[in-house]
């Protein structure tokens, strides 16, 4: 060490609670910075005029009314499979297999579809679409549960692990359904007799799946909030140890939770089979499952912050999809776009918790 | 000049979390071949102190002089440049390594683990440690662990060792054995700082204490001058008793009843080995033993959260029925009829739930009332408000996640939901660890109050003054084994000392 020390440039103290307004507008910050993050690499790297890019990935989502509309379909099965996996969260059980349960949901629901169509009355079918994803689910999500439960296994690779099993196990009932024979894929299901899909309410088409993830985020935020099983599920997931010490079974809460964790992911994948696409394919969840993990997070596990972190998500890559064709930029381009605005608002949580103090502190007053 | 340079002197130090001061324009000297005794009560910035001056937090304000030289302590690194060595009250040691690899991991140069083994042992004949240095940590008994950290930073060239309550986990011997190398460490002109908040430790080893209060320095005196009294006044800031009160037992009978208990934890290793003794309601039984000789055990067994391999714990109703405990869980205890009231040693890891706001923790006892799905949060609201209100707790709003509060404060929060149904029997581990003179008193208030309504109180600690002081009997834990059962009232410290250590007859493990 040299004669001449220096106090450090900065160094980081922990802040006090801050007041709810200035840790948004904190967040509001780090969101204006990622734009302007992104309009320079916009700029920098294809030359493009940011603002037009930022015309068009808005346009993306809201430049018709059909665009609005998938958008908000969009929302909808991401927003569900985000509060799937939240209660499963809130226990400290990361399940990562919405993806696996959302496509046991599935398989289920075109199961019932393909074999059912036509033989039953259109409202049973329905019923019994419905009870079979949440039972699919639920078992999909319940397998690893009791594992954990009755011997600690790792639930995260459990979880991981049974996504490739669905996986494998769509595709082997694709080829046994496919239409035709040696297509390698299911087609439109009952495309004539439209048996089995979810009906049209309000002449929209995408209207019933936005109101189911609506009533399902309502429900599960007063679930979390304000039930005894919410309650357990909060204590089990800050400590077992203090679950134990009140005597709430931790081993019933883990299965519980995930058996209802699943049972949300089965409906997400009813409706994503039944409701929008109406075919079964083993990339059908196009990954939200995994993408969930990330709305739920952002939110805080909050139900209703997840209609925004869902939001941003998707508009994102509406957006993405939209500059890719309209300026024949790659699709990667607005991924890092995604990815600088995920960067300013994850970091901005650490100057909200932490405060940097600089040497010759002007900021001093407090 | 004619007057001496301070090894240590701090101007004007200021340190503050967020809207907390944890210290405030704090300014101390410490000189060569003095020990002195850093006093204050839980809170009063005495560990972020001495933080500051290891390198692991930086100061907002202020400066820090070693030998008279302005410095700057950017890193723990820096101070071990500087010579200050810390003993931290959490070790920090790898299980799997010997002593001398602990000693020298980090170091820069050749491991040479011979020629270290030897340094080692000079710097202990020196000072009269005994550390075998070829010894494995996880093999090690506590004092010994500290011992290695002593040495570790000695071995280091440290002349400045700060230590952070090294007392809170030795026996009564043991802490004579530190206190005598303390004393030859001074003897060679080091400079030693002992955080502390036990008043006789302080009083026996120290030439100085200064004083610390809400984060800023009340004073300092010389040890010679002090006493018990003054420096708790000092402390706390105003006149503070120092009695506890030991009413006479109310109307003993038999409540809980164990016989021949013995546990094994989760990894096979003997626990608690047939151990017997009976807690009567309306007294408070005691239980001493050194750290982890089966105590945790033994109310976990009691309160139904430790499996048994063997023996009964039997309760005692009233009209005289006896209840079998073990095997059964603590909801179905609850079932029974018998209200068990368990303060554990963990108490936001296991009593409490940290990010939970005080309602919150309330509910953990109640929230499974009623047969509706929802659960009753009024009640628990109502009952935090009496709780904060009876037992003076310091918090910003019932909202408040508990794990911001301080120790004291968490430990009223746990003791005032426990006692509040009315238990029959009431567990408490360590209720006092960690804990400011003032707020001990109030937990000892409440639970001579349980005992005054009759309950079977079962006090496991570790301070033998208060044991003794507390306590109408007290059951002595050796190893897991029941080394004797003593009356508080005409126990002798030395006397239970030993029966912690030795147990009266087999000696092997």
């Amino acid at each position: 060490m040299n004669n001449k020390t220096h106090t450090p440039l900065f160094h980081i103290s922990k802040r006090g609670a801050l007041p709810w307004y200035a840790a948004w507008a904190i967040r509001g910050g780090a969101l204006i910075l990622a734009l302007l993050l992104c309009a320079l690499v916009t700029t920098l790297v294809t030359g493009q005029n940011p603002i037009d890019v930022y015309i068009t990935i808005f346009k993306g989502s809201f430049g018709s009314s059909r665009r609005a509309w998938v958008l908000f379909q969009n929302i909808a099965i991401l927003l569900c499979v985000s509060l799937a996996v939240t209660p499963a969260f809130k226990m400290r059980f990361w399940n990562i297999g919405g993806e696996g349960q959302m496509l046991a949901g599935g398989l289920a629901t075109a199961a019932c579809m393909i074999l059912l169509g036509g033989k039953l009355p259109g409202w049973l079918l329905i019923v019994i679409m419905v009870a079979a994803s949440i039972l699919a689910g639920a078992v999909w999500g319940g397998i690893p549960a009791v594992f954990k439960a009755r011997w600690n296994t790792n639930e995260t690779l459990f979880t991981l692990m049974m996504n490739y099993i669905a996986t494998q196990l769509v595709a082997f009932f694709i080829i046994v359904w496919e239409v035709p024979k040696g297509a390698g894929q299911i087609g439109i299901i009952n495309q004539s007799s439209e048996a089995g899909w979810l009906p049209v309410i309000g002449g929209q088409k995408y209207l019933l799946n936005i109101t189911v993830a609506a009533v399902v985020c309502v429900a599960m935020h007063i679930y979390l909030s304000y039930t005894k099983h919410g309650y357990e599920i909060s204590v089990v997931g800050e400590s077992e140890n203090t679950a134990r010490y009140v005597g709430i079974k931790v081993e019933r809460v883990i299965v519980r939770t995930m058996l209802l964790s699943g049972a949300v992911c089965g409906i997400a994948g009813m409706l994503l089979v039944a409701g929008t696409e109406h075919t079964l394919t083993t990339t059908i969840t196009s990954g939200r499952g995994f993408t969930a993990v990330m709305v739920s997070w952002l939110a805080k596990f909050n139900p209703f912050m997840m209609i925004f972190t869902s939001f941003l998500i998707v508009f994102m890559e509406r957006g993405a999809g939209q500059i890719a064709t309209d300026y024949g930029l790659s699709q990667s381009f607005a991924d890092i776009l995604t990815g600088i605005i995920l960067f300013c608002i994850i970091g901005s949580e650490f100057f909200i918790t932490y405060q940097i103090n600089f040497r010759h502190g002007a900021a001093k007053e407090d | 000049m004619g007057e001496q340079i301070p090894a240590v002197k701090l101007r004007n130090v200021t340190k503050t979390f967020g809207s907390i001061t944890a210290n405030s324009k704090v300014s101390l000297e410490i000189y060569r071949g003095e020990i002195l005794s850093l006093l204050g009560e839980n809170g009063s910035g005495k560990t972020t102190l001495m933080n500051m001056l290891s390198g692991i937090y930086f100061p907002d304000e202020g400066e820090i002089f070693i030998h008279g030289k302005e410095v700057v302590i950017r890193s723990p690194k820096d101070a071990f440049d500087l010579g200050i060595g810390m003993i931290h009250q959490h070790f920090k040691l790898v299980d799997v390594l010997t002593a001398a690899e602990n000693i020298v991991l980090g170091l820069k140069g050749k491991l040479d683990l011979k020629a270290a083994s030897e340094k080692i042992r000079a710097i202990c004949d020196a000072y009269g440690f005994e550390v075998d240095p070829n010894q494995k940590v996880y093999d090690m008994s506590v004092s010994q662990k500290q011992t290695v950290e002593i040495v570790k930073v000695l071995y280091r060239g440290a002349d400045i060792l700060i230590l952070d309550e090294p007392t809170a986990v030795l026996t009564p011997q043991e802490t004579d054995k530190l206190f005598a190398v303390l004393r030859n460490m001074k003897a060679d002109g080091k400079s030693i700082i002992i955080i502390t908040h036990k008043l006789q430790e302080v009083l026996d080893i120290s030439d100085r204490v200064a004083v610390l209060r809400k984060g800023e320095y009340i004073g300092d005196m010389a040890t010679g001058q002090a006493d018990a009294q003054k420096l708790t006044d000092m402390m706390v800031g105003r006149s503070v008793a120092l009695n506890i009160q030991r009413p006479d037992a109310v109307d003993p009978k038999p409540r809980i009843e164990v016989k021949g208990l013995t546990v094994h934890s989760a990894d096979g290793i003997l626990k608690l080995d047939n151990v017997s003794f009976t807690a009567n309601s309306g007294e408070i039984l005691g239980v001493a033993g050194i750290s982890g000789c089966g105590q945790k055990e033994l109310l976990e067994a009691i309160a139904g959260l430790q499996p048994v391999d063997g023996g009964s714990i039997r309760f005692v109703s009233d009209d005289g029925t006896r209840e079998e405990l073990v095997g059964k869980d603590p909801l179905s205890i609850a079932d029974m009829g018998v209200t068990l009231s368990f303060v554990p040693e963990d108490r936001l890891g296991m009593g409490l739930v940290g990010n939970m706001d005080l309602a919150g923790n309330m509910m953990l006892r109640s929230f499974r009332s009623g047969h509706s799905p929802f659960a009753d949060r009024k009640g628990p609201h109502k009952l935090a408000e009496e709780v904060v209100e009876e037992l003076e707790v310091v918090t910003p709003s019932i909202e408040t996640p508990v794990r911001r509060l301080s120790g004291g404060n968490v430990q009223k929060v746990l003791v005032g939901r426990e006692i509040a149904s009315s238990p029959t029997v009431l567990l408490t581990a360590y209720a006092v660890r960690g804990l400011d003179i003032n707020s001990s008193y109030t937990i000892y208030d409440l639970i001579n109050r349980q005992k005054a309504a009759g309950v079977a109180v079962i006090y496991v600690g570790e301070d033998l003054d208060v044991l003794l002081e507390l306590c109408d009997r007290i059951l002595v834990l050796c190893g897991g084994k029941v080394s004797g059962i003593v009356s508080g009232r005409d126990a002798d410290k030395r006397e239970v000392g030993l029966m912690m250590t030795k147990l009266g007859g087999s000696a092997d493990e």
